[in-house]
């Protein structure tokens, strides 16, 4: 690996860079491949995973928009539509959405706050290995032609045992219990990291809004997915060991359901879009050369929209005949969280005013972000007015409004966050030239794509239908649909190659291509194994803008401050600090490369798979050795010898 | 040459929009019901408010992106940054908001409210099809919805299987047919017409195709309709369609279907009593003509694939005669 460009005060005192490398470095090959808890190879990976299952859900929704783009068409059957509509639905909310986040935060979260690693580093393996177990196991209903066709929402009675017997839907309730694991897990990580791993004198106010973010998606994920994990959980004890919790003539609630699954989907909504958010404050102010506007402000929304969150869920369920009092209360919420959102819009446009605007590549895709979530977010709007609600709800207009937020809203800051922090990553930039007609390409396919799904609303095209008579004045809209859709995903294919390119071809970027403002650029691109070798101590909030050079700290013979210089690195130790003003209090031990995650996340795999084909015996033997691994596991929290 | 190509995109979206719209779609923007009336106004209140913000915000970030590239750079901000966060993000939608919240609260207090004199009407989803009855009258059919313009309406929804919607978008909102939980629809046609019905919860297999017809009629008109569904339908009046009835009560097919007045008191189809008179057959998926209708009868699956009625292989003359039979049943 290239270590260029190492910024002076790195290289200071007795150690060299050669020597840390060695002590950090994966073992080569495949055990380093299976052992490691690197969060940057961790991060990656969680990122190509995820892509890869972008790529693939994407291809599922061009071969639905190909059927929907004439009336009577048979590209495919009602089953097998059914079937696109729930994996393209489940992948992209559980496979790519919400893990593509957590690999943005794994990798740049310890860069940005200036410390070697992530607060579990075992742990944060163990979430990846679980994330990509779930996803080939739910992948191999595709493969066993038994793939689940109960909507990506699931919901009850259509996906019991009596009105979905195959083992379609088993495939689709054990996916979700299993990729719950990973999230939950993953935001624990998160939030002691965000609190106690902290560069000295980076205090609470000075810290990055993309880790504000990532603290807020943390904390939702924490107490909205048990809510969707409990529902899976439950629909599985009806459909696997004869329970009742959902079967209406046996005593159970459908309606039950539903809740537990809209208490965790709304949050859900943000627990993908604040993270954007978190990404598009980063790119804006850098890109505008300037701080960004209102910065107390915006933090403030970001945990606000945590809260408010969790008071909206039933404007999911405005059609389902509860009491208009009761629906009424949630509609007020539902509006409400406008606020925090529009508090944040102007945060933007407050900081591009006062600033000089680069049109990098990134930042285009910032733009088409408040573009196109202005329009998704008052839709959004709209959809809480309760009575309206009950038109448009389950028609093309929902369709619309979401796309607008979670595939606007949400893959074009991911796509920007590409550009943006790529060179970081591999050291190479993604070509600019190509980043604007792949910008331009998806932008305009994706209008075209969603737009016209408004007006289809309106015009009464009900949602998840696999095909529609002519004469209703819906041809011409969907056609636009799908030629937009191809479009967009040619536009996203651009990137794709780009980033194939950069890898191999791309120009050097150097430790900081933006000339950005925060701690990850302040090392080398791509950044050694333990990101600082000396920890860097901040005074600002803006430390690469405010302090140059970027002073960094000596340890001055206690306990606490040992690990802040080299000789921290040399011994794989990382400082932690206090929540709130980051003082160094003690020396942090940091794992070594360990199989003992990949293993745990195998047992529970091995368990999911007995459950699945209902064996009791591959049961037990997951079980088995789930509990062996992490016993073991448990026993080596002091020494690591792997 | 870049705002050009927008304009020019904007304007072929456009009219392309115009021309898609047509008199036939199911439009929530062509209201023919109280309830409708008033949800059609609020999207034009909040279609106003919401172009305005678009175009307003819009601007804004428009100019934010190329005031700085002037030469000079930026000029400075006369606003502090806190107060154009806090009056352009909170205080103004805030009052937006406030206006949506009142009509919020405006609409749904008067709309879906017990009115006295109602028609009743009950309606079961079923897969993928509707059981429509009129408890007061005695009257049942299948995916047609008769109703008086002006009369106030309870439509009480039911599912003894899956989770199903209730959805006219000429009508008004949707309302879930829950298993286990009975809902009521209240609504008043203002229009006569026929109007597009719809599932709009998704159900299984057949969900696209389980859509069905409200007819709304006159009182007058509607006041015959309910006479002469109330009574059975006559006997066949001609030698095919005697045969056919012959043909229909031997054959599976009453296990499954009711004709009142006869022996077929089957449940698990639609009522077949008025299937004559009905303007779709398969819950709106084909029109009601001798061909479709043989065409159903013998192989329902290749129209409807996974539907509940076996293929009925027959004779051709026998399927002539059944077909004969069923469409004298008016």
């Amino acid at each position: 690996m290239a270590v260029t460009d190492v910024p002076s005060q790195q290289t200071h005192g007795k150690i060299h860079p050669e020597e840390l490398e060695e002590i950090w470095a994966d073992a080569p090959g495949t055990p380093g491949f299976f052992s490691t808890i690197d969060h940057k190879r961790i991060g990656m990976r969680y990122i190509y995973t995820a892509f890869f299952f972008f790529f693939t859900s994407g291809l599922l929704a061009l071969v639905m928009r190909d059927q929907l783009a004439s009336p009577n068409n048979h590209v495919v059957g009602p089953e097998v539509y059914n079937q696109l509509m729930t994996m393209h639905g489940t992948t992209m909310i559980f496979l790519f959405n919400t893990p593509v986040l957590a690999g943005f935060g794994n990798y740049i979260l310890p860069l940005q706050l200036g410390t070697r690693d992530m607060a579990f580093p075992r742990l944060n393996a163990f979430s990846y290995w679980i994330f990509v177990l779930s996803g080939i196991f739910f992948y191999a209903s595709f493969l066993t032609g038994k793939a689940p066709d109960g909507g990506w929402f699931g919901y009850t009675p259509l996906t019991d045992k009596a009105f979905s017997p195959g083992i379609n839907l088993d495939f689709w309730g054990l996916a979700i219990v299993f990729v719950g694991i990973s999230t939950t897990v993953g935001a624990v990580n998160f939030i002691v990291t965000a609190f106690k791993m902290r560069a000295p004198g980076m205090t609470i106010n000075r810290m990055p809004i993309f880790v504000w973010a990532i603290l807020s998606m943390a904390f939702m994920v924490l107490f909205a997915v048990p809510a969707v994990t409990l529902a899976a959980a439950l629909l599985e004890l009806d459909r696997l060991f004869g329970t009742a919790f959902f079967i209406p003539h046996l005593g159970g609630n459908v309606l039950l359901y539903q809740h537990l699954f809209w208490f965790w989907g709304h949050p859900e909504v943000y627990i993908l879009f604040v993270p954007a958010t978190g990404m598009v404050s980063m790119i804006i102010p850098v890109m505008s050369r300037r701080p960004l506007a209102g910065y107390l402000w915006v933090a403030t929304a970001l945990i606000a929209i945590a809260f408010i969150s969790f008071g909206v869920w039933v404007h999911h369920m405005f059609a389902t005949g509860m009491p208009v009092q009761a629906m009424s209360f949630f509609a007020a919420v539902s509006l409400i969280v406008v606020l925090p959102s529009g508090v944040q819009f102007f945060a933007w446009i407050g900081t591009m005013w006062q600033g000089r605007v680069r049109f990098t590549t990134p930042m285009l895709f910032a733009i088409g972000f408040l573009l196109i979530f202005l329009l998704g977010g008052i839709t959004g709007a709209t959809l809480a007015t309760m009575p309206f609600d009950w038109q448009v709800t389950d028609s093309y207009y929902v369709v619309a409004h979401f796309h607008y937020v979670l595939n606007g809203a949400v893959v074009f800051p991911i796509f920007g966050a590409i550009y943006y922090w790529y060179p970081k990553m591999s050291g190479r930039k993604l070509s600019e030239r190509w980043g604007h007609i792949s910008f331009w390409t998806m932008f305009i396919g994706f209008n075209m794509a969603f737009f016209g799904m408004h007006l289809l609303g309106f015009l009464g095209m009900p949602r998840r239908i696999s095909t529609y008579p002519s004469g209703l004045g819906w041809d011409g809209l969907n056609m636009i649909s799908t030629i937009g859709s191809f479009v967009f995903a040619v536009g996203t294919g651009i990137t794709l190659v780009n980033w194939f390119h950069a890898r191999w071809w791309g120009k050097e970027a150097g430790p900081d291509p933006w000339e950005a403002d925060s701690l990850e650029w302040a090392t080398t691109s791509p950044p050694p194994e333990f990101n600082f070798a000396s920890i860097p101590v901040v005074a600002s909030r803006h430390p690469l803008w405010d302090q140059r050079p970027l002073p960094t700290a000596n340890p001055n013979g206690d306990e606490a401050t040992k690990s802040l210089g080299p000789e921290g690195a040399e011994h794989h130790q990382t400082p932690e600090t206090t929540g709130l003003d980051a003082r160094p209090t003690a020396t942090l031990d940091l794992p070594h490369p360990t199989y003992l995650p990949f293993l745990v996340a195998c047992g529970i795999a091995v368990f999911f798979v007995g459950l699945l084909i209902q064996a009791v015996l591959v049961g037990i033997i997951g079980v088995a050795a789930f509990v062996v691994a992490l016993t073991w596991w448990a026993w080596r929290t002091e020494v690591d010898l792997a | 040459m870049r705002r050009r190509l927008w304009f020019g995109l904007v304007v072929v979206l456009l009219l392309a929009l115009v021309a898609c719209s047509t008199k036939q779609s199911p439009a929530i923007t062509d209201p023919k019901s109280t309830e409708a009336h008033t949800i059609s106004g609020t999207w034009w209140l909040m279609c106003g408010l919401a172009s305005a913000v678009y175009l307003v915000v819009g601007g804004l970030i428009v100019v934010a992106l190329f005031r700085g590239r002037r030469k000079g750079g930026p000029t400075p901000f006369r606003i502090r940054d806190n107060t154009f966060i806090v009056v352009g993000g909170l205080i103004i939608p805030a009052a937006i908001l406030l206006v949506l919240g009142a009509q919020v609260v405006h609409a749904s207090n008067n709309l879906r409210q017990p009115e006295k004199n109602p028609l009743h009407i009950e309606v079961v989803g079923k897969r993928w099809w509707w059981a429509v009855s009129y408890p007061d009258q005695g009257i049942t059919t299948a995916n047609e919805v008769h109703i008086p313009v002006g009369r106030p309406i309870e439509i009480g929804l039911d599912s003894d299987n899956v989770i199903h919607s209730f959805w006219v978008p000429q009508l008004g909102g949707k309302v879930d047919l829950i298993p286990g939980q009975h809902n009521i629809w209240r609504l008043k046609a203002t229009k006569s017409g026929t109007f597009r019905g719809e599932c709009a919860e998704f159900c299984g297999l057949q969900h696209a195709r389980m859509n069905f017809l409200v007819v709304a009629q006159p009182a007058a008109t509607f006041d015959q309709w309910l006479v002469r569904h109330q009574l059975p339908p006559s006997g066949p009046d001609n030698q095919l369609a005697a045969t056919g009835q012959m043909i229909f009560m031997r054959e599976p097919c009453s296990g499954c279907h009711t004709i009142r007045g006869t022996t077929a008191d089957g449940t698990i189809g639609p009522d077949l009593t008025d299937v004559g008179s009905r303007l779709a057959l398969g819950a709106n998926t084909i029109p009601n003509t001798d061909g479709y209708l043989s065409g159903w009868i013998v192989d329902s699956q290749s129209i409807k694939p996974g539907n509940l009625m076996p293929p009925i292989p027959m004779s051709s003359s026998d399927l002539q005669a059944v077909v004969a039979y069923l469409r004298s049943l008016k």
